[in-house]
């Protein structure tokens, strides 16, 4: 722990020390470790993780279903055991928790499957203007595919939906479908979806959350939710790459048509057509990523072991803390919820007299990973009014002194630019 | 001092020289850097003889992008236009006179793309050879 000015009481205690369970915090860049604080983007994998993919691959490795041998059932139960596992942290049930490559592609098959099946010319189809790429492009294809319109609903200058808003477009009576992100990526707000998704439900849309970066730091319980499709993916929750997940509803899978076609998706395959397989499996298509799958349930048993209120916890505890040292810097203002009960563990950021890019850039001198750019949402960038923000964002193995290395790298930065 | 955000750089930033716009323009482009959201856009206008007789950029950028177009302006202006399709990305490094990691190349060679538009070249990204320190 760095040391703090001498007027402050102690600090108190860290919700959780886990640092050293990440092997790849070990790492020092011009002898000193990487301060990471790009979780947002991704996180970083601990040891069991690591250690679970490379068990599989070294002990456990062969095709998952249909295998007579025994080899193939080990590799088939460990891959449909971390579906459980998964199921379970999220409150969802297993045969309609479906395994995709990322939240991006669960979008896809959501836009492109219900999407293309349900909409038509004069539906509309309601995201917000803080959605990240992957909850808007998917669903401009879709409207550009089926004649619906694509509209927004605003973002307030403090980062917040207004629900009233949200009623007066529903109210219009031609909104299917509901797209809203549960943890804002940019300005870390915590969207009320449980309401969101009863009021539209009550106006006849379907709804989904992306819930990217949720379930990395929040407890999620997807029935009470209510969401019809509740999308997130692997490596931003201490997973590997490569997996995500769509929660969804039983009746409306087995309507919705394949998504894509291929082996272990069918029943039965004729010469002019073929029969779907059933859920969860119908919408995987192709060898799936297994060893990514068990790389997975190895992460959610990791999350489950420190507790999910426990990680909220020490997410707030940061972000309290970040938000005050960040106060400290001259000319810095904040994006986003400043109340911590509000908001996630992404901090985006401007520097006045600084491109976040510089910032950056300066930071990685002393070996402070940030990110800096649109953070794929250029819509919100320009309903902020910003070209792009600087964002620090927290895991379960940052701790203050990760915070006070930023906060004296922007001092640094502000002093190379002579502010 | 700095060896990548020198004096000079920094003061090309803080002052970028012909930085605005041109009512009355003969040639125009605009373009934006997909990575971080960065936006330049350029009007000239062209003399009797095909030279480039004013040249204002506008838009916003890092330190990088913002240096690179406003030191690269002063070597513009005076141009023949059939002359800027061939500026390669080597030309703006040169001017620069720094060490640009790969991570910041494009901030730097946003401004030549632009140009290199409004000229009728090639508008995709140039491409730097590798340089060693």
């Amino acid at each position: 722990m760095a040391v703090q000015s001498t007027s402050k009481p102690a600090p108190a205690p860290a919700p959780l020390d886990v640092r050293g369970d990440f092997p790849i915090l070990r790492r020092q860049q011009d002898g000193r470790p990487i301060a990471y604080l790009d979780s947002a983007a991704t996180s970083q994998k601990p040891r069991a993780v690591i250690d679970a993919m490379t068990s599989y691959y070294e002990y456990s490795n062969a095709n998952i279903h249909r295998g007579v041998y025994g080899l193939a059932q080990e590799a088939t139960d460990l891959f449909e055991g971390a579906r459980e596992r998964v199921a379970r942290i999220c409150g969802a049930e297993t045969a309609t928790t479906i395994f995709a490559k990322n939240a991006t592609e669960a979008i896809n098959l959501v836009a492109s499957s219900w999407g293309r099946a349900r909409l038509e010319p004069g539906d509309e189809v309601l995201i917000t203007e803080m959605e990240h790429h992957s909850n808007i492009v998917p669903w401009q294809l879709a409207c550009q595919a089926t004649g619906a319109t694509l509209r927004w609903l605003p973002v307030s200058a403090d980062g917040e939906l207004s629900l009233d808003d949200l009623d007066a477009v529903l109210a219009e009576g031609r909104v299917r479908l509901v797209g809203c992100v549960h943890v804002s990526n940019v300005l870390g707000t915590i969207n009320p979806v449980q309401e969101i998704c009863a009021r539209a439900r009550a106006a006849g849309a379907a709804t989904l959350v992306d819930g990217s970066q949720a379930v990395p730091q929040l407890p999620v319980d997807v029935a009470e939710i209510g969401a019809d499709f509740y999308v997130w993916t692997g490596h931003k929750a201490v997973g590997p790459t490569g997996i995500g997940v769509l929660h969804s509803r039983r009746e409306l899978l087995e309507e919705m048509p394949p998504f894509l076609g291929g082996g272990d998706m069918i029943s039965h395959v004729g010469f002019e057509s073929s029969t779907w397989n059933e859920l969860p499996w119908k919408f995987e298509a192709g060898t799936s990523p297994i060893a990514e799958a068990v790389g997975l349930g190895a992460a959610i048993d990791y999350l489950a072991e420190l507790g999910m209120e426990c990680v909220r916890a020490h997410e707030a505890w940061l972000t309290q803390y970040a938000l005050e040292r960040l106060g400290e810097v001259p000319g810095l203002r904040v994006l986003g919820p400043l109340e911590v009960e509000r908001r996630g563990g992404a901090i985006s950021f401007a520097l006045e007299g600084i491109h976040p890019h510089d910032i950056a850039e300066i930071c990685d001198r002393e070996a402070v990973c940030v990110r800096a750019g649109h953070h794929c949402a250029q819509p919100l960038m320009r309903r902020l009014g910003v070209p792009a923000t600087a964002r620090a964002s927290f895991g379960v193995y940052n701790e203050r002194e990760d915070v006070d290395r930023l906060v004296g790298a922007l001092e640094s930065a502000r002093s190379v630019f002579g502010l | 001092m700095d060896e990548l955000y020198r004096d000079y750089i920094l003061d090309h930033y803080k002052n970028p020289r012909n930085f605005g716009e041109l009512e009355r323009h003969d040639l125009e482009w605009h373009d934006h850097n997909p990575l971080c959201g960065d936006e330049l856009g350029v009007h000239l206008v062209v003399d009797e003889d095909g030279r480039i007789a004013e040249l204002r950029f506008h838009g916003q950028g890092c330190a990088i992008s913002q240096a690179a177009a406003s030191i690269t302006s002063e070597e513009l202006i005076g141009m023949r236009v059939d002359e800027i399709p061939d500026l390669s990305a080597d030309w703006v490094m040169d001017h620069l006179g720094i060490d640009i990691s790969p991570t910041r190349r494009k901030c730097a060679l946003l401004s030549l793309k632009v140009m290199r538009g409004a000229t009728g070249g090639d508008a995709s990204w140039p491409v730097a050879a590798e340089r060693t320190a």
